[in-house]
């Protein structure tokens, strides 16, 4: 027995529906079937109430009908300014969003749902000025009339003749947490009207006359009623879900709309969007390409473009499919998606054209089986709908020259062989002339051919030749058969070709989309997968791309922009910004900002909006929704390498964390070890000698001193080796090269170290022609030390230190090698990294700083160091100085001092 | 506390440096003067008029640069600065602005003392010229009379640039001298030749009078900073 108690996904859904309800605003409508029914007053008088009870209440916009009523209750209501816009000379006010968003009221009044902006606002629509409040935060109230529901907006044109532009989506509708029903009866209406308190006198006896006629008022209550009506009903039905009050469900419905570029398609959309919403099910509407969409005029694909986001605002999915058959592609795909409902217009084409075609409804119908078809009817007058209107491709005339051009060459070889042949033969000649011109020159001209070659036939080889009578009638059966033959090829070959392009576009898109992707997945940084997009984009769509992403200050930088571009002025940039900041697609052919000259889609991720594609169309045409698909999936792919390069960034960053942490407990144990040893000592030689200073032996004295000195000393290397480890991992070690030679370098280090060196006869082997390095003198003595140090660290006393300088092609050598135990084979790499300790070494005897630390001025001036086994015993250590750039010129011989030459001038650094 | 000796003036904010100073100092027979900060300094300086000044470069109130520029206004005491590591870029500036040697934390008291014995000298020297006199160090003797250098006897030729940086170099002979300064030195005030002119110079005049030019036994380099002749 099934469980009465509520389905916890669906309450888990809804209470995280309600989540977002709760940070989002709240939106109160006040509905209404006409003008003048007293909406405003209504809302006026609620936000005055809520207003008394403490609530911070804006007025955000009220129109200024000047109603004496209305205006009172205004009064002594917050009123935000408006936005003085000039529009062509005259001032236009309009609702001031980015006030209204910058105050944040707790409640805000905006009259007029349906309003429409006044070019150069933000938005198109006030609807969508609404949402971006209520996405703030901010609860609204306003204002709506039942004509301005998108949704309804066909059937409104029907019964009071008048087409409403101002409409809102019913999904806003839907969304608003409260809808208060306004009604006043007409009667009461016109009466109100006839008193002035609508409309000045003059225009409400117009209004009277043509929209407020009773007819047409009670009609608007009635449609006004019943969408209050289906709102409560929904209500109910979220109440039984959430109480688990289940009754009988009918079984999921999901419905198809077929669309085509006509006008007609926007009310098949609207009559299917009804259906689905009675019918509370989900909706698809499908356009199928054929043969003939390429030959489509420019306003035809406008009028499909328009259709098809219509759709998607209504809530639809959009699919386009192409085939020949358009009843079977249907059929198909609606199985496909498990579609019980398929709507259709109803056919508009002559009775002759249906029976030699076949009707899409009588397809339908036959092969339907389970699914139900709805036909709809058109009522527009059909001179409006210029289906196919006749448009010659260019280059078409030059074709039907062609064509002639085949028949005429048909003709001469007819001729040639019409002493071998039989006329009925040379026919065949004409039909391969037809299947050629068929082939290349597509299918207006092959007709034509197949017409021709008749009659070029008849007059030139049928007897009695030259003229077009016919003698023998078998010939006439000839024509037929030729006739025929030569318009079904042409139709095939037709038929062929337009599968033979949709497959060659699929085929382009799909090798673009996977070139992209192929692209992107080897790319690491933000700026290169920028540029590989742009250019992707550009070769793939007739358009100017850039790819804008947030810095971060999350300001939007322009990448991979062709340099030659202006496209980006302040205003796209607001654009993108917007598109950025909400994760929708905004400018040009959008509701957003569509006065802009570019498009922008946002590049989403699952947790948030990475960057902008904005594309500018080359031509004057705007992009077509086909082109908009392409970009979108573009868009995904982008987003998608975009976040993977910033996850890896992260993951660099965690790994980088890990690694400092890693050190930082190393150095802590360093510390601990290293500097209290040391500590130790000192302490303890100090502390005896100042106890024993009367009896100690001075032999004895001398020795703690000279500990005391040396365990002070290796203090020393050790807290420099930790600041010097500090300063390169900080970058704070600046490296100043200057032309030298190796030897003075190598001098003042072994001056330096001439006592820790006493026990180690040091040899050096500099090559007498050394040119000079550049180099920092005092990081290479450093590196140097440490070198050197070590050697004298790890090997017995007496042993040789060798320190030899050589160059190499394009850089120096110079190698510390000593006669001592050796390195730990295998260990070679590891001996540069922090911290490192040989795993045979049994005592440490320094941090493990020292070879990093070299490692690390080695690698700031560009070079290299390595470690290898000497083959006769001992390690030597090596390092690479590059010699970059050219030593500045050497002076003229032994210039005379007191006469400083300007030629002189050196150019080292 | 001895009351004979040289006046050291001693500027350096750390307790106990000075504390360890003033017991070595004393020591080896010298008068000291101590100044935490370098505004006391710089009046000390004056009203006390030490025959040095020991200058540590970090100090808490004015930067020991400051100190140094304040004090050559009307004054040639000789100054030896006090630098800790990482200073090595304003060390070479406090010595081309007037500084006489430096010595970097840590040191060795032996070391400081020598330095100081070499500063007090010079004073000695540039009061009673030693203009004609013979300079010999090692091996190397030079006649400034005459103009000859020799080595173990041998006169070695030098171009007229290597004999003037070696002069100057023995005008400083035992201090270190920064490249910018020999630069001014040698080739005049205008000078606008670069470190690596004089470098080339200085590799010249060692190939001439050091057995290793590795290894230099006279013509000692201050990694970063100048050069300096060795007195013994």
């Amino acid at each position: 027995m099934p469980s009465q108690r509520p389905d916890p996904d669906a309450l888990l859904a809804q209470v995280q529906a309600e989540e977002v309800k709760q940070a989002r605003g709240k939106l109160k409508i006040f509905f209404g079937a006409a003008p003048g029914v007293g909406k405003t007053y209504a809302m006026l008088e609620a936000a005055r109430k809520v207003g008394k009870e403490g609530a911070d209440v804006v007025i955000g916009y009220v129109e200024p009908h000047c109603r004496p009523d209305t205006q009172a209750l205004v009064l002594g209501l917050d009123v935000l300014p408006r936005l003085e816009i000039d529009y062509r000379g005259t001032k236009l006010y309009e609702f001031n969003l980015d006030a209204a968003l910058a105050l944040h009221p707790q409640i805000l009044i905006v009259d007029e749902l349906a309003h429409s902006n006044a070019q150069g606002v933000t938005h198109t629509k006030r609807w969508q000025d609404v949402m971006q409040l209520l996405e703030a935060g901010i609860d609204v109230y306003t204002t709506l009339n039942v004509q301005h529901l998108e949704s309804l907006n066909d059937i409104i044109a029907q019964i009071t003749g008048v087409v409403v532009r101002e409409t809102v989506p019913d999904s806003v509708f839907e969304s608003a947490d409260e809808v208060e029903l306004v009604d006043l009866p007409p009667d009461n209406l016109i009466e109100r009207l006839r008193e002035g308190k609508v409309y000045i006198p003059r225009e409400a006896e117009r209004a009277i006359a043509n929209f407020f006629t009773k007819g047409n008022l009670i009609a608007l209550r009635e449609l006004a009623l019943r969408r209050m009506a289906e709102r409560v009903g929904e209500q109910m039905d979220v109440y039984r879900d959430k109480h688990a009050v289940h009754g009988t469900w009918p079984a999921r419905d999901r419905l198809l709309v077929c669309i085509g570029p006509s006008p007609f398609a926007e009310r098949l959309v609207r009559a299917t969007r009804r259906m689905a919403a009675s019918l509370k099910a989900p909706w698809i509407a499908v356009h199928i390409e054929g043969p003939n969409d390429a030959n489509l005029s420019e306003s035809s694909r406008e009028q499909l473009t328009q259709t098809l986001r219509l759709v998607e605002q209504l809530g639809g999915e959009t699919v386009t499919l192409s085939g020949q058959n358009i009843a079977d592609e249907l059929i198909q795909y609606a199985r496909s998606r498990n579609v019980t409902k398929i709507v259709v217009g109803k056919p508009r084409q002559p009775l002759w054209k249906e029976l030699f075609r076949g009707s899409l409804v009588y397809g339908l119908t036959r092969k339907c089986g389970d699914i139900d078809v709805y036909v709809i009817s058109g009522d527009l007058p059909p001179t409006t709908t210029p289906l196919r209107p006749p448009r010659i491709i260019p280059g078409s005339r030059l074709n039907y020259l062609w064509a002639t051009g085949v028949v005429l060459i048909c003709t001469g070889i007819s001729a040639i062989l019409s002493r071998q042949l039989a006329p009925t033969n040379l026919a065949m000649i004409y039909l391969l002339g037809v299947v050629a011109v068929a082939l290349w020159l597509g299918r207006g001209p092959s007709i034509f051919t197949a017409i021709i070659s008749v009659a070029v036939f008849d007059f030139c080889f049928v007897p009695p030749r030259w003229t077009f009578a016919v003698g023998d009638t078998q010939y006439v059966f000839t024509f037929l058969v030729m006739l025929i033959t030569g318009l079904i090829i042409s139709t095939l070959t037709g038929r062929v070709q337009f599968q033979a392009e949709s497959a060659r576009r699929r085929e382009r898109r799909t090798a673009a989309l996977y070139a992209i992707g192929r692209e992107l997945t080897a790319t690491q940084s933000r700026e290169q997968i920028a540029k590989i997009a742009v250019q992707h984009v550009m070769a793939a769509v007739d358009v100017q791309a850039t790819v804008l992403l947030p810095d971060k200050d999350q300001k939007l930088v322009a990448f991979g922009q062709n340099l030659n571009d202006t496209s980006l002025n302040i205003h796209s940039e607001a654009v993108a910004k917007w598109a950025f900041d909400h994760g929708q697609t905004a400018g040009r052919g959008t509701a957003t900002l569509p006065g802009s000259q570019g498009l922008y889609l946002p590049l989403q991720t699952s947790r948030k909006s990475v960057g902008v594609l904005g594309v500018i169309p080359l031509s004057s045409k705007s992009v077509d929704f086909d082109q908009i698909h392409l970009l979108e999936a573009f868009a995904g792919l982008i987003a998608l390498a975009l976040e993977r390069a910033e996850l890896e960034a992260e993951a660099d960053q965690v790994r980088l964390d890990i690694e400092t942490e890693r050190m930082r407990s190393s150095l802590l144990s360093t510390v601990s070890h290293d500097l209290r040893t040391p500590l130790s000592i000192i302490i303890g030689a100090g502390s005896t000698l100042l106890e024993g200073e009367q009896t100690l032996e001075p032999k004895l004295r001398r020795e703690l001193i000279t500990s005391i000195i040396d365990e002070s000393e290796r203090l020393n290397r050790l807290v420099a080796n930790l600041l010097d480890m500090t300063r390169l991992q900080a970058g704070a070690l600046e490296v100043r090269k200057q032309w030298q030679p190796v030897e003075e370098v190598v001098g003042a280090t072994l001056a330096r170290l001439s006592r820790q060196l006493a026990d180690h006869p040091v040899t050096t082997n500099i090559a007498a022609d050394l040119p000079f390095v550049p180099l920092d003198d005092l990081l290479i003595q450093q590196v140097l030390i440490n070198l050197l140090e070590n050697a004298v660290r790890h090997t017995p006393a007496g042993t040789p230190v060798e320190i030899s300088a050589r160059r190499e092609t394009d850089s120096i050598v110079i190698e510390v090698a000593d006669r001592g135990p050796g390195l730990p084979q295998g260990e070679l790499n590891r001996l540069f990294e922090k911290f490192y300790q040989p795993a045979t070494s049994k005592n440490r005897i320094g941090a493990g700083l020292g070879l990093a630390i070299c490692r690390g001025i080695v690698q700031l001036h560009g070079g290299k160091i390595e470690a290898a086994n000497h083959p006769g015993g001992g390690a030597i250590f090596r390092f690479f100085l590059p010699l970059d750039g050219t030593p500045p010129p050497l002076p003229d011989k032994d210039l005379l001092p007191t006469i400083p030459d300007d030629d002189g001038k050196g150019t080292a650094t | 506390m001895t009351t004979e000796g040289p006046k050291i003036l001693l500027i350096e904010d750390e307790q106990e440096i000075r504390r360890f100073l003033r017991v070595s100092l004393n020591g080896h027979g010298y008068r000291l003067l101590e100044s935490a900060n370098g505004r006391d300094g710089v009046m000390q300086a004056a009203s006390q008029q030490p025959d040095l000044i020991i200058l540590d470069l970090g100090l808490p109130d004015i930067d020991g640069m400051e100190v140094i520029s304040q004090v050559r206004e009307w004054s040639k005491i000789p100054i030896i600065i006090l630098s800790a590591r990482g200073q090595e870029h304003q060390k070479v500036d406090a010595l081309d602005a007037g500084a006489d040697d430096y010595l970097t934390k840590p040191f060795s008291i032996g070391e400081l003392v020598a330095r100081i014995r070499v500063a007090l000298r010079h004073v000695v020297q540039n009061a009673g010229t030693s203009e004609g006199a013979v300079f010999s160090v090692g091996d190397l003797r030079v006649d400034m009379a005459r103009r000859q250098v020799f080595l173990s006897e041998n006169e070695i030729h030098l171009t007229p640039i290597e004999y003037r940086l070696l002069t100057t170099m023995i005008k400083y002979a035992g201090k270190v001298i920064t490249h910018k300064q020999l630069l001014k030195e040698v080739w005049g005030p205008d000078s606008v030749y670069e470190n690596h002119y004089l470098r080339v110079y200085m590799a010249q005049l060692r190939s001439k009078i050091e057995s290793d030019t590795a290894r230099p036994k006279f013509l000692l380099t201050e990694p970063g900073v100048g050069y300096r002749l060795a007195t013994q």
